[in-house]
């Protein structure tokens, strides 16, 4: 579904993300893990061009992506992303939030796109919150929201930027089960987390990354279990 | 003659200068939003040239005097065989005028919106234009509104330099009522008065309605 070739990033002199390569599955979930400034935020954005890679292809679904030619918004409209800030519009109610890219982008009927919005409130739990504003929320309730968002444009991959990065501890556990769900409904989700545990009970693959490259991928027993890079094994005993 | 006489007396001159007084401000505040955002929008363009251009723009027009201005515009521009009436001329230089300093209020407002915000617009596959309109600007606007209503104020106040190319506002009439009645005092303490409530009652009202734009931010 999503191929990524050699992909490089640099800011300025700094390079980033050092060559890439994956390939992810439809249906597939795969959870990046590592040390913070490993570049697995910039890979993620990348995969959306949130971040313009300066080098390497991404093809999404058969089509080039970093082709210039390529248009991004109509990609994009197939890839949801979760970002830590949650970045819900402060202006608008939480329907509003979730209707506004089907109604302006999609050119849903207002009825369908309320029917959508409205199930999807219930999928997250949060049906009576419908007519709140974002800050009237807490901060695990933001985030379930901002999936709903995302999800209401139907797409057919969902990035998730340390979702539970910004959350207090006890509102975790909201989240990830919300993301549990759409796993299990057979959704492709890249993650970048910092949540071992769920990472291992929810992720088919996972992506150690330190430095701008992939050392290490592998299924999760394997990764948390058996770990075969030495710096693998120096993170993963800092983190367990 | 007291001042209520003189305010009595001549109403019909004072009510005919604040007709032309609010039509100038309302066309100077319309246009000079709109064409403010416009240019706040050029000067944070990719094109560098479009940046250029709109920062000229800002500068000129906040280096220069705002008569200075009006004079080029009614005066100068009819060398080059554009002719504009004292009303036309009046509303365009406020309207420019007026553009420059939105234009910098809007900026401000436009680079004070969160980063994530366009993210999370571009995300959803909104595109820039959209994102523009639907997340962006409301923010800004919401964040500049005393910023956008002391420009609103100072324009009504401003729009009185238009007496000075003939056009029959509060300060033309004034100077009307003085040549006829010789009151010196009196009809520049009525029209004060009259700039006073215009004023007055356009801060009470953008004050209304930035309650009214806080609904979203209960904390």
């Amino acid at each position: 579904m999503i191929t990524v070739k050699n992909l490089q990033k640099s800011f300025g002199k700094l390079e980033i993300l050092k060559g890439i390569d994956l390939q992810i599955q439809k249906g597939e979930v795969v959870v990046v893990i590592g040390p913070s400034g490993s570049g697995k935020s910039t890979f993620l954005r990348c995969l959306n061009l949130l971040e313009q890679p300066t080098g390497g292809e991404i093809t999404f679904e058969g089509e080039s992506i970093t082709d210039k030619k390529h248009d991004i918004n109509v990609t994009r409209e197939k890839m949801g992303m979760v970002f830590q800030q949650f970045n819900l519009f402060p202006h608008k109610t939480v329907l509003q939030n979730i209707m506004l890219a089907p109604l302006k982008v999609r050119k849903q009927p207002a009825s369908e796109a309320e029917k959508i919005a409205t199930e999807l409130l219930r999928t997250v739990g949060l049906a009576d919150k419908r007519d709140a504003y974002p800050s009237q929320l807490s901060g695990g309730q933001k985030q379930r929201i901002a999936i709903a968002r995302a999800l209401a444009m139907q797409p057919h991959v969902m990035l998730f930027d340390e979702p539970t990065s910004a959350l207090d501890p006890e509102m975790v556990g909201e989240v990830l089960e919300v993301m549990k769900k759409l796993a299990e409904d057979g959704m492709t989700m890249v993650i970048v987390t910092h949540e071992m545990g769920f990472a291992r009970e929810v992720g088919d693959r996972i992506l150690f990354m330190d430095g701008g490259v992939i050392v290490e991928e592998g299924e999760p027993s394997q990764v948390f279990g058996n770990p075969k890079h030495d710096r693998t094994k120096d993170f993963l005993s800092k983190v367990l | 003659m007291n001042v209520f006489d003189i305010a009595y007396e001549y109403r019909n001159f004072f009510l005919s200068g604040l007709k032309y007084t609010l039509l100038l401000a309302v066309l100077g505040v319309f246009f000079g939003f709109v064409l403010g955002i416009v240019v706040s929008l050029l000067r944070m363009s990719k094109w560098w040239i479009l940046r250029f251009i709109a920062t000229a723009w800002v500068e000129f027009l906040r280096g220069t005097p705002m008569l200075v201005q009006l004079f080029l515009i009614h005066y100068g521009l009819p060398e080059f065989g554009i002719e504009f009436s004292p009303i036309q001329s009046g509303a365009i230089t406020l309207t420019i005028n007026s553009s420059a300093y939105l234009a910098e209020i809007f900026r401000a407002g436009i680079q004070g919106v969160d980063r994530g915000q366009v993210e999370a617009a571009r995300s959803l596959g909104m595109r820039q234009g959209m994102t523009m309109r639907y997340i962006v600007l409301p923010q800004a606007i919401k964040n500049v509104l005393p910023a956008i209503g002391n420009e609103f104020i100072t324009i009504i106040k401003e729009s009185s330099i238009v007496s000075m190319i003939g056009v029959a506002d509060l300060l033309f009439e004034a100077r009307s009522v003085t040549s006829i009645s010789y009151e010196g005092l009196n009809p520049l303490l009525v029209i004060a008065v009259m700039y006073f409530i215009l004023t007055f009652t356009l801060s009470k009202i953008l004050g209304l309605l930035e309650r009214r734009l806080r609904t979203g931010d209960h904390r």
